[in-house]
């Protein structure tokens, strides 16, 4: 805020105040020999006003609330530049509760962070803290028993995207990932599409036709084996999901499959490290493992 | 003396009549919302009767619809009994009745449509907002030139509060408003980021504190003494509170952005201005109150005075909460919980909502040539249902409000979150059902009102007259 600016702040609320205290002490004023009275002005045949003395209390609630302001506006920040002689801010309060609250739970965390996530999967205090995390910052999108929903991955079926490794799992939280799908409708012609469709379908092994499959699989030797491979097993480096154990992210019905061989499709996992750290990601990862492990 | 002048009542009767209606509509909208965060289902899976597009269409129903066409109503009727003068331009009224119509209707289409600017209480878009604008500065004529052609040389109290009311509305209202069109229905606002956060809740506050305080008191001055039959308290209580008011309200918006991205001094500067409130707000309910003192014993057979004198009660109640909620530490708790709906339909059906229809069970009688309503033990009747739902409304959303602030804050031993927000609006379900069951009450009192007005207006010897002009008393 510019000098001028500040002055004009601090200048009309300065006015404000002492207005308001002037209203104060001109209508609290005695008035003589009125009470009891009215005004005499009369309106609508019958409206009359008595001009009774404001009430005691009610003016010292009204010079407490002011006089609470004043100095509540020299403590903390309110005039303009003037920081306020505590020098509070709400980022600075922030910054202090986040320290405190690390003070004391940022050694519980580190103590997690030590052990390695495949034997930190197996403890029940760790995941008593990675349930609560989880329910708090992925079951929104994940769903509370981390199935998923359509377009969002089930993390409890042991099938990745991005690789099931412990630091596989630490990326894909801490840093996030960009899943890119391509559309393929105009290189491949909507006969085209259909027919890597039913090669899809046939990859899956599922109910297709022969004939177009036959058709589809070298259009799909051309446009789709870079990413998910010569069998359709996908590559985890590239998020490429793997097509032949009937797990479809965005939809497997035929119309959907190919809606997204003709339109492609883009996908985010949003980054969390810098919203919880490493320690917790950790824990988190440790998580999402221990819900694969077989017992 | 030329007794052949009469008060120009038409309008009043058309917006007293109009109030009522709109009244039953928006808070049966807002019945189907209560009931909505009880069982989803019930918007049915069709886009117009989602809770997000019906929500604005309750709010904007029962703020202008209701609100605003007893405020016209009553300003009307007071400015020109208290000025002893006839409505300055009479056509120019009763555009604003047919104009403040066009808008409720225009209203009622497009929130459902979800065409919406997305600001609180300031959803119409552009084509509509010009038209509240043209009504506005029609109102602002008819109602300064009465006072213009006033036949005393005071002006009443009520009129100093409906005067701060229209001016100050449609300057929030303008400058709210200010946004380019990019299409018939849609449009951008000139103010980005925290500004446009900033100018939206200082439209927004000041909507309460000019609409629905303000505007209200206005309505309070003057039914509260005409129907105790006593003189206002103190004339001088009322100078100082009004100037208070007018001035200490314009400050107070920024406590809706505490602890966001608005920068701290001006979070402080509404907080304090909001704490400051306090006094001037209670100046006005106890020069209502007070006007009651040496006629108590009318609270027993008078059904409006108990409608005026609980709404005051309410008006003290929550002028109350609202200076502790702007401070930041109960801020840093009551925010985004249910604890703001129960403190704000503790204004809205306990304030506003009682001393309208006080007043209108005073006024619409008088505008039919009649004594009194059709039934007062109908009216007792309304007043206890709608006064025991506005209780378990506002003693459920409290209770729900406070529980979902300390769900949100609990940390288990190890630091994490104790509550999902989830589990926090499942522990909310019961609350709902509670203030579903106090909405189905006010607005059961409304239904009430409906059919005893009815059966007035239906009498034989109720006649739409306009009263012959009074002439001024004394100087």
């Amino acid at each position: 805020m510019s000098t001028f600016w500040s002055w004009y702040v601090i200048v009309l609320t300065v006015l404000s105040v002492i207005g308001i205290w002037w209203l104060i002490r001109w209508t609290s004023k005695p008035i003589p020999k009125e009470e009891g009275g009215t005004t005499h002005h009369v309106w609508d045949e019958d409206l009359e006003e008595y001009n009774n003395p404001l009430p005691r209390w009610w003016l010292n609630m009204f010079y407490i609330s002011i006089v609470f302001s004043i100095g509540y506006l020299l403590l903390y920040p309110g005039l303009g530049n003037f920081a306020g002689l505590l020098g509070w801010s709400s980022s600075g309060q922030y910054q202090r509760e986040v320290d405190r609250a690390e003070a004391i739970y940022a050694e519980i965390f580190e103590r997690f962070a030590a052990v390695p996530i495949p034997e930190l999967a197996r403890d029940a205090q760790a995941m008593r803290a990675g349930h609560n995390l989880y329910m708090n910052n992925c079951a929104m999108c994940h769903g509370s028993d981390a199935r998923g929903a359509l377009s969002f991955p089930n993390l409890a079926n042991n099938d990745w995207l991005w690789g099931g490794t412990p630091e596989a799992l630490v990326h894909s939280i801490a840093l996030g990932r960009n899943g890119v799908m391509p559309g393929w409708g105009a290189p491949l012609g909507e006969d085209g599409v259909a027919a890597v469709t039913e090669f899809t379908l046939k990859l899956a092994g599922r109910d297709h036709d022969a004939e177009l499959a036959a058709a589809g699989e070298s259009s799909y030797n051309m446009f789709c084996v870079a990413c998910h491979g010569p069998e359709g097993r996908g590559n985890p480096a590239l998020g490429a999901p793997n097509l032949t154990n009937d797990i479809w992210l965005h939809g497997g019905s035929r119309t959907r499959i190919a809606h997204i061989i003709r339109e492609g499709v883009m996908n985010e996992m949003p980054a969390q490290g810098h919203l919880l750290g490493d320690d917790r990601v950790h824990v988190l990862a440790a998580y999402v493992y221990a819900l694969n492990l077989e017992d | 003396m030329s007794t052949s002048e009469t008060y120009h009542d038409k309008v009043v009767r058309q917006f007293a009549i109009m109030t009522v209606v709109w009244g039953v509509v928006g808070m049966l909208v807002g019945v189907i919302i209560a009931a909505q965060l009880l069982w989803p289902a019930l918007n049915f899976d069709i886009a117009w009767l989602t809770y997000g597009r019906l929500r604005p269409l309750h709010t904007n129903a029962v703020i202008f619809a209701f609100g605003g066409s007893g405020l016209f109503a009553t300003s009307y009727y007071i400015v020109q009994r208290t000025c002893h003068a006839k409505l300055f331009a009479p056509k120019l009224a009763a555009f604003t009745f047919w104009g403040w119509q066009a808008v409720i209707v225009a209203a009622a289409i497009t929130l459902p449509l979800g065409i919406t600017q997305g600001k609180e209480y300031a959803e119409l878009e552009w084509p509509i907002a010009i038209l509240i604008a043209v009504v506005w500065i029609a109102y602002a004529v008819v109602f300064f030139g009465t006072i213009a052609q006033r036949r005393v040389k005071h002006i009443y109290v009520a009129n100093w509060f409906f005067a701060a009311y229209i001016l100050t509305i449609a300057v929030l209202h303008i400058v709210n408003n200010l946004v380019i069109p990019v299409g018939l229905w849609k449009s951008y606002s000139i103010y980005s980021g925290v500004v446009d956060a900033m100018v939206q809740w200082w439209y927004g506050h000041n909507a309460v504190g000019f609409f629905l305080t303000a505007g209200f008191l206005g309505m309070m001055y003057y039914f509260v003494p005409k129907q105790a039959q006593r003189p206002i308290y103190s004339y001088r209580l009322s100078v100082i509170h009004f100037w208070a008011l007018i001035s200490l309200y314009m400050w107070a918006g920024p406590h809706h952005l505490h602890y966001t991205t608005l920068p701290d001094w001006v979070q402080s500067l509404g907080m304090v201005f909001s704490l400051m409130l306090l006094a001037p707000s209670w100046g006005g309910m106890i020069n209502g109150i007070m006007t009651l003192s040496g006629a108590w014993h009318k609270l027993r057979t008078d059904p409006i005075l108990k409608f005026l004198i609980v709404s005051l009660s309410f008006y003290g109640m929550s002028t109350f909460e609202g200076p502790m909620m702007s401070i930041k530490t109960v801020n840093a708790l009551s925010h985004y919980t249910d604890w703001t709906v129960g403190h704000v339909h503790s204004g809205a059906l306990g304030w506003v909502g009682f001393i309208t229809i006080g007043s209108l069970y005073a006024l619409i009688p008088r505008l039919y040539g009649l004594k009194q309503m059709y039934s007062v033990k109908l009216m007792d009747w309304h007043f206890w249902i709608a006064t025991i739902g506005i209780v378990l409304y506002i003693a459920a959303m409290w209770m729900a409000g406070v529980m979902q602030g300390l769900m949100w804050r609990a940390v288990n031993e190890d630091g994490t979150l104790t509550y999902t927000f989830i589990e926090s609006i499942a522990a909310t379900y019961p609350y709902y059902a509670v203030r579903l069951l106090g909405g189905v009450l006010y607005l059961s009192g409304m239904l009430i009102m409906v059919y005893n007005v009815w059966k007035t207006i239906a009498q034989r010897d109720a006649v739409a007259v306009n009263a012959p002009v009074i002439k001024t008393v004394a100087a």
